[in-house]
């Protein structure tokens, strides 16, 4: 627009000012805080300055020189009178197994030491200090900016020689896990859509009373807390649940033959089918509600069955709100996680869990974010080329 | 005109219809309407004429009766086995096809070989004249276009017979007028018979064979457009269609074409229609171009009053009077007395011949919407 922003137009932007610093200080900031973080570390750098200086000039062949011991030991003693030493420890112990303790113990020997060799008296503390693979792992673990969270997450490694290579098919967990994601995201979307579609439908060409009733059996679990409705399935699907109870008194199996239903896939399949279907009902049913009957009737009048007025008439014009909804549904369970959490078992977790995991357990907040965002550009490019297929402005919300 | 047959096509006998079971849509209706007919459904807004129409086209079931095509009942036959070409009201173009898909839906559905489609199609676009708009969608058409569209994909599978809701409902007035004469021309062309639905009165007076006037779920009069301009039977026909001044009185006297009948300010000879009895209340119609300026012995009816308002229309004039207890009461003169000549407040002679002026018997509380089923 070229009109120059009025008084008017400008006290109504200034509206907008309370929900833009909302979202800035509660949503940008720590999303931008994470996605620093995933290639951001400078943790060890700032503790270990000068011994970082002194291996960047190592070629990694073998044990560094006495210097860099020395160099070493006073930065590790400096930093366990800081007690700082833990988190760094803990750092360089993701890159090589068995650091931790080594670091620790060798800080702890060295408490009041002045030894002749620094090398002897660390590699006498904890041998790992003769290995190369001690010194890389400290020198990388030293780099301030880095690929290897990504690396990471992309179940990816460096060999000795600083060339990325793939990680040794049992050590695989993220890529699996994140096709796993997309598969179960994939599967509950096709399968809300074929429970939703003809809920929608009913719901949009229902007399108002009914269809108000019929709206409300939809709206009312989507109210209710998600902790309870999940929890409820665990009642619900556990062993010596209603669902196996009744096959149990019915027959079709035998007491000893009890399904699991829960805490595995069918767990999350089933819960988050359940969690997800309003997100599909709704933009269905707000679509179809715009179509008017008339066009079943016109594709009658001129001779066409049901079936044929149906597919040819009906379903596309549905379209945009089977695009709204399976998009929305998508994209939700793609980054679910309570449901999964609590129903899913060890079989039914999905990629959210794992981030979670990192955040919480293993505090590796590096790697958690770096999942974050390969989820997050996942999710962007799945949308990118759905709007290339599908139209994102032929999509209505309602 | 197109020969309209004496074969009857459509029949409605003793037809009612109920959606909640207490009040009637439509009311013991007899219908019938001959081949090649431009048969016309009138009435205001919900008096029952678009429910015939949808029973007829299967997408309501009569509640009572029978409706028959060609002699055939037709209660158990789909709407898609009718092979009755319908217009809606809002065209129910299909708004994700081009116009040569919309066109071609109901001969794929009919299984109709892919040659004779284009041929078809070709052919019926050229009688509602819009050829070359068949890869254009309905958005991107005139209301007056997808009206056409509409006509075309309702004649393309060449039915006999043809339905029409309220078609012109959505155009302005100029368009409006422009495919009454299109859809008039194409009805006569094509010798199908429509059912047509409006609640425009000079619509259907200038479109149709035969109008079947709707009030309350029951048929007033069917006629030709000028039978019922002229003869109206009942008290609603004679105030619907055109104007009419309508008044009240008491039947003293009944001969033979001639009534008398007493109001406010006189006897007043009119022409008795249908049951009339003295001392029976009537309604008397007559309409404002047929009244005229008195001169002395002109008239059977003569009558004096005051002029409460002038209307000065161009070639003609409107003067409201109080007269006959109808203080609305309109006479429309021809403007050669000139503006001027006649003043608000002056007294005026006006009278009219007995033909002109009709004594109605009173519509009966039977009408009221409210009447139970079954009763």
């Amino acid at each position: 627009m070229a009109r120059p922003l009025s008084g008017a137009r400008l006290r109504a932007a200034a509206l907008t000012l309370p929900l833009l610093a909302f979202v800035a200080v509660t949503f940008m900031a720590p999303l931008g805080s994470m996605l620093v973080r995933s290639f951001y570390e400078p943790h060890v750098a700032d503790a270990l300055p000068q011994t970082l200086e002194s291996l960047r000039a190592w070629d990694g062949s073998s044990v560094p020189d006495e210097n860099t011991f020395r160099i070493l030991a006073t930065e590790l003693r400096l930093l366990d009178q800081q007690r700082k030493l833990g988190g760094v420890a803990t750092r360089i112990n993701r890159l090589e197994g068995g650091m931790r303790s080594a670091i620790m113990d060798t800080a702890r020997a060295l408490r009041d030491a002045e030894p002749d060799s620094w090398r002897e008296a660390m590699t006498a503390a904890d041998p790992a200090w003769g290995t190369e693979e001690a010194w890389r792992a400290v020198r990388r673990a030293g780099e301030r900016y880095t690929m290897r969270h990504y690396l990471n997450a992309l179940d990816l490694d460096r060999d000795p020689s600083g060339n990325i290579v793939a990680q040794s098919p049992e050590r695989r967990i993220y890529l699996p896990l994140l096709l796993r994601t997309l598969g179960v995201s994939l599967a509950i979307t096709v399968i809300c859509l074929i429970l939703g579609y003809p809920v929608a439908y009913l719901i949009a060409n229902a007399s108002p009373g009914r269809s108000n009733l019929l709206l409300l059996l939809v709206l009312v679990p989507f109210w209710t807390s998600l902790l309870v409705r999940t929890t409820s399935w665990i009642v619900l699907l556990q062993n010596q649940g209603v669902v196996n109870d009744l096959l149990v008194a019915v027959g079709v199996i035998g007491d000893d033959g009890r399904l699991a239903l829960v805490y595995n896939m069918v767990g999350t399949l089933v819960a988050m089918t359940q969690v997800l279907l309003p997100f599909m009902i709704l933009p269905l049913y707000a679509v179809m509600r715009s179509i008017s009957p008339t066009y079943l009737r016109a594709a009658s009048s001129l001779g066409a069955t049901f079936p044929q007025g149906f597919v040819r008439v009906y379903w596309p014009q549905s379209l945009p709100g089977v695009a709204a909804g399976s998009l929305l549904v998508f994209i939700l369970s793609i980054g679910y996680y309570i449901t999964p959490a609590l129903v899913g078992g060890r079989t039914g977790q999905l990629i959210s869990n794992m981030i979670a995991y990192h955040m919480q357990e293993s505090l590796n907040w590096g790697l958690a974010a770096a999942l974050g965002v390969i989820l997050l550009v996942t999710v962007m490019s799945l949308y990118l080329v759905y709007n290339r297929l599908v139209g994102i402005e032929r999509m209505r919300l309602s | 005109m197109a020969d309209t047959g004496t074969e009857t096509h459509v029949e409605f006998r003793g037809v009612s219809k109920t959606y909640d079971g207490r009040t009637m849509v439509v009311r013991d209706l007899d219908l019938s309407v001959r081949k090649g007919e431009f048969f016309t459904l009138l009435g205001p807004s919900g008096s029952g004429k678009t429910t015939c129409l949808m029973m007829l086209a299967g997408f309501e079931v009569p509640t009572a009766g029978e409706i028959s095509i060609d002699g055939r009942p037709v209660q158990n036959i789909p709407p898609r086995k009718r092979g009755i070409g319908v217009v809606f009201q809002n065209y129910a173009l299909f708004p994700h096809m081009t116009v040569r898909r919309n066109l071609a839906f109901p001969l794929e559905v009919r299984g109709v070989p892919a040659d004779q489609q284009s041929e078809r199609i070709q052919r019926v676009l050229e009688i509602v004249r819009l050829e070359g708009f068949e890869g254009r969608r309905p958005s991107e058409l005139s209301g007056g276009q997808q009206q056409r569209v509409a006509i075309a994909r309702a004649l393309v599978f060449e039915p006999n017979l043809v339905l029409m809701d309220e078609p012109l409902g959505a155009l302005d007035r100029r368009l409006r007028e422009e495919m009454q004469f299109e859809i008039r021309r194409i009805q006569q062309d094509l010798g199908v018979t429509v059912v047509y639905v409006t609640h425009d009165q000079q619509e259907a007076m200038s479109m149709s064979s035969r109008v079947a006037v709707f009030h309350h779920g029951r048929v007033q009069q069917v006629a030709e457009p000028e039978v019922l301009y002229e003869e109206p039977e009942r008290e609603f026909v004679a105030g619907f269609i055109g104007d009419n001044n309508i008044f009240r009185g008491r039947i003293t006297s009944v001969g033979r074409g001639i009534c008398e009948v007493e109001t406010p300010d006189g006897i007043v000879k009119a022409f008795p229609v249908g049951e009339c009895r003295p001392g029976q209340d009537a309604v008397l119609a007559i309409r404002p171009e047929r009244v005229g300026l008195a001169k002395p012995g002109l008239f059977s009816n003569e009558f004096e009053a005051r002029v409460d308002g002038i209307l000065f229309i161009g070639d003609h004039l409107r003067l409201r009077l109080n007269l006959c207890g109808n203080s609305d009461f309109i006479v429309k003169i021809p403007n050669i007395v000139g503006h001027g000549a006649l003043l608000t407040g002056d007294r005026v002679s006006v009278g009219w011949a007995v033909t002109d002026c009709r004594a109605l018997p009173l519509d009966g509380l039977e009408e009221s919407p409210e009447a139970e089923l079954g009763a």
